[in-house]
């Protein structure tokens, strides 16, 4: 037991009522404190999954998840979830209040004061690099790509030590998907957090990310820092998912010198 | 025209406020009986389907049954609690507010619930990963977002309960149904639209205010939420108001009155009587005919007027045939006896079952006694109010005459006699004292086997009332003074299209006709 590991996983299993085959298969992890991992695979490989058994949306049928050492099914799971930034798959604001009110809602329950609050609430709209007037607006009157920043600065709010991001730029064009992936590095470090992102997009992974770990099946297909995974892929299959990026790069800089090359030709 | 608008119009403050007082008494019960429900359901989603299905069962009971269905349920109840001294009273108010709470219970649980299952599961989960309680996810997320779908569940209630309040007439509550019943009883239109109107537009209104509450709801705005509150609770409290200036009500006499004219006019006549002699009254009108004996059994009804035989053979379940005088003794020492009721005495006429034709069918049939129309029944129809078929005294009839009709239908009383008038109906069980024996030119066929019992009109007072010696003294002068002459003139004078008399009109000239008492 090295005491680095923020979170750890000892061989967890997740099986859904009903379900032939577990969604996540007997998975043991450890991410050190300060880590910003990225968690890849295919859809219906059990990324979401695990991702819900650190904050206890569901517990595992074996095996046990320790934070900071402890095991987390003997702390009330609804301490333990005031604790974790989490932001959703599907963004999951609350309609009927304000982004002020969404943002808050932690702090809220925890008990700060009002002013706290509100402070609270400045604070984080500038960090995700939005105006201070969304804080009446309702959740509704906001893009998709606005509502994911306020989802990522609701999961911020009570200053947790753990974020946990499920696709958390789905809805976004790739100039500003960039840059609210950047800006969470950049929150990353300067918080000290232990991140662990889900992406379907590598490219993304392989630049955010310390360190890729590949699902497939529920079972863990690779783990390791980008560069490793991708002079290492260890099977076909990763290695054809660390290909995309690396072809698309490839072509893009061929692309990008023919440009240069070929001049104003008109 | 205008005369009976207005009449109509008088009675609208006591309607109007007694309606208002029973529809918002029953939502704001079945609002306080759904809301924990559904609190519960939130926690334990097993519980929906079932509280639905049992929502939705009451549902399916006519409005009228369900009111009906309290009444025995309400006088089990109060026979079980009468030992310990707690009396219930079994009809008006109670059975008329359960009924439409229970009715007013399924739209607001059903939207209540769909409107929480309708949320989007993701922000539930959210809910619970930042970290609420599931006390706090119903209270600061469920309640809210469900909220709009739950009060248009609730204005889908105050519709309808506004709506099925008019049917609380027939089980002793005064609303506005009162116009809707009297009116079609004694073909006065003028008191059926209005009463239509009147609740109308009393539904509409309360839809209208709520719909700005749920409007307010939906869009989070505190103001019109607020607004539409406060006009209901004023609306309320000015309706009610004429209610409560009346005062205390604790020492109304209570005067009963089955579905009909005659019943109606001898009401207001003894409401005149008891007034000059200076008791407070209300009526409940419209009662069916066993709901009526059993409210003054109970003391729900402190006085009205019954028919001998019905008594004897519906109430008492005697099948001997006595003479009238034997019969009237036996009816007053076992009414009595059993019920604590005391017969105050007849009004001198007699309002018995009949079997009656047109003049010149009966002639061209050769018919004059049911002996002779039991020859020709094969092939006719008859016409029936809607409680004699189900009486002892037809069955009696049909027993000692062999009576076999091609057809039996029933009807209201008045459309009984239109459809005589079309030929609808061959043979109609008419009423003795009923005008329009006289006015339709019918022949009232002999009952030569005297199948038919007596039915005297006998004043009934209710066990509360038996040792009440100004009660009595008000009610003596009207013993043994009513020709069946001048009944049915008034009858009639409430029944006929042209020149209608309401029954209160019909009651003042029936007064004024009275005999001195003869003995
Ligand atoms: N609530 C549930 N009940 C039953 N089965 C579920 C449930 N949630 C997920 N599953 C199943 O578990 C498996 C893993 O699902 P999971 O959501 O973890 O996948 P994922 O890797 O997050 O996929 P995606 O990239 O599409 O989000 C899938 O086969 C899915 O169908
Ligand atoms: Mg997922």
């Amino acid at each position: 037991m090295t005491d680095a590991a923020a979170i750890a996983f000892q061989s967890v299993t997740v099986i859904y009522d009903g379900a032939a085959k577990p969604a996540v298969d007997n998975v043991s992890l450890r991410i050190a404190k300060g880590e910003f991992v990225a968690l890849v695979g295919t859809s219906g490989s059990g990324k979401t999954s695990l991702l819900k058994t650190i904050n206890r949306l569901h517990d595992p049928a074996a095996g046990a998840v320790q934070i900071d050492g402890g095991d987390i099914a003997t702390v009330d799971a609804v301490q333990l979830r005031r604790r974790i930034g989490y932001v959703f798959q599907g963004i999951g604001l609350f309609p009927h209040l304000s982004v002020a009110e969404n943002i808050a809602i932690t702090p809220k329950l925890l008990g700060w004061s009002r002013q706290q609050q509100s402070g609270r609430v400045r604070e984080l709209l500038d960090l995700v690099e939005l105006p201070q007037e969304f804080s009446d607006r309702f959740p509704a009157q906001l893009s998709g790509g606005q509502q994911q920043r306020i989802g990522i600065a609701r999961a911020l709010a009570a200053r947790p030590d753990i974020l946990l991001m499920d696709e958390p730029f789905g809805a976004l064009d790739p100039v500003t998907r960039d840059n609210l992936g950047s800006a969470c590095r950049q929150i990353h470090e300067r918080l000290g957090l232990t991140t662990i992102i889900v992406t379907h997009d590598m490219q993304e992974a392989m630049l955010l990310a310390d360190r890729i770990i590949v699902m497939r099946d529920g079972l863990v297909a690779a783990d390791g820092p980008p560069a490793d995974l991708m002079s290492k892929p260890g099977d076909d299959d990763v290695a054809a998912l660390f290909d995309v990026p690396r072809r698309q790069a490839e072509k893009l800089s061929a692309l990008a010198a023919r440009a240069r090359g070929a001049g104003p030709h008109a | 025209m205008n005369e009976r608008l207005a009449q109509a119009l008088g009675n609208l403050p006591d309607y109007l406020g007694q309606h208002v007082l029973l529809s918002a008494a029953a939502l704001a019960l079945a609002l306080a009986i759904a809301l924990p429900l559904v609190v519960a359901s939130s926690r334990r989603p097993a519980l929906r389907t079932p509280i639905v299905a049992f929502a939705s069962l009451v549902q399916t009971i006519p409005g009228l049954a369900l009111m009906a269905l309290f009444y025995p349920l309400l006088l089990a109840l109060a026979a079980l609690l009468s030992p310990l001294n707690i009396r219930i009273p079994a009809l008006g108010f109670l059975p008329a507010l359960l009924a439409l709470t229970l009715y007013a219970l399924l739209p607001i649980l059903r939207n209540a619930i769909a409107g929480i299952e309708g949320i989007d599961p993701a922000v539930k989960q959210a809910a619970l990963a930042v970290g609420m309680t599931s006390r706090q996810t119903f209270w600061q997320i469920e309640a809210p977002l469900a909220a709009p779908v739950a009060m248009a569940g609730i204005r889908t209630a105050a519709v309808w309960t506004i709506g099925a309040a008019t049917l609380a007439t027939p089980v002793g509550q005064t609303s506005l149904g009162n116009y809707i019943f009297t009116g079609l009883q004694t073909e006065n239109w003028v008191y059926v639209i209005v009463g239509c109107v009147a609740s109308a537009a009393l539904a509409l209104s309360v839809d209208a205010l709520l719909g700005i509450a749920e409007r307010g709801i939906r869009q989070r705005r505190r103001a019109p939420l607020i607004l539409s509150v406060a006009a209901l609770l004023i609306g309320v409290a000015v309706a009610l108001a004429p209610l409560g200036l009346r005062g205390a009500t604790g020492n109304t006499v209570v005067i009963g009155a089955k579905n009909f004219s005659e019943q109606f006019i001898l009401a207001e006549l003894m409401a005149s009587r008891l007034e000059n002699a200076g008791f407070r009254t209300s009526q409940r009108q419209g009662l069916g005919s066993a709901i009526a004996f059993r409210a003054l059994a109970n003391s729900d009804v402190d006085v009205y007027v019954d028919y001998s035989g019905t008594l004897w053979t519906n109430v008492l379940e005697n099948s001997e045939s006595l003479s009238r005088d034997e019969m009237n003794a036996q009816l007053a020492r076992q009414l009595r006896e059993r019920f604590g009721v005391t017969v105050v005495g007849g009004l001198g006429f007699e309002n018995a079952y009949a079997l009656a034709m047109r003049r010149e069918r009966a002639k061209s049939l050769g018919v004059t006694d049911i002996a002779d129309l039991a020859k020709h029944a094969r092939n006719l129809t008859l016409g029936a109010d809607l409680e004699f078929l189900q009486r002892p005294e037809w069955k009696s009839i049909a027993n000692a005459y062999g009576l076999a009709f091609a057809a039996t239908r029933s009807f209201a009383p008045t459309f009984m006699y239109r459809a005589l008038q079309s030929g609808e109906a061959d043979v109609i069980s008419a009423f003795s004292s009923d005008g329009r024996i006289d006015a339709d030119d019918l022949v009232v066929l002999r009952d030569s086997k005297g199948a038919i019992p007596a039915y005297d009109a006998l004043v009934l007072v209710s066990p509360k009332r038996a040792a009440d010696a100004a009660f009595l003294a008000a009610l003596k002068p009207l013993m043994n003074s009513i020709s069946v002459e001048a009944m049915r003139r008034a009858n009639y004078s409430v029944d006929r299209d042209a020149d209608k008399r309401s029954p209160r009109e019909a009651a003042q000239t029936l007064a004024g006709e009275i005999r001195p008492p003869a003995r």
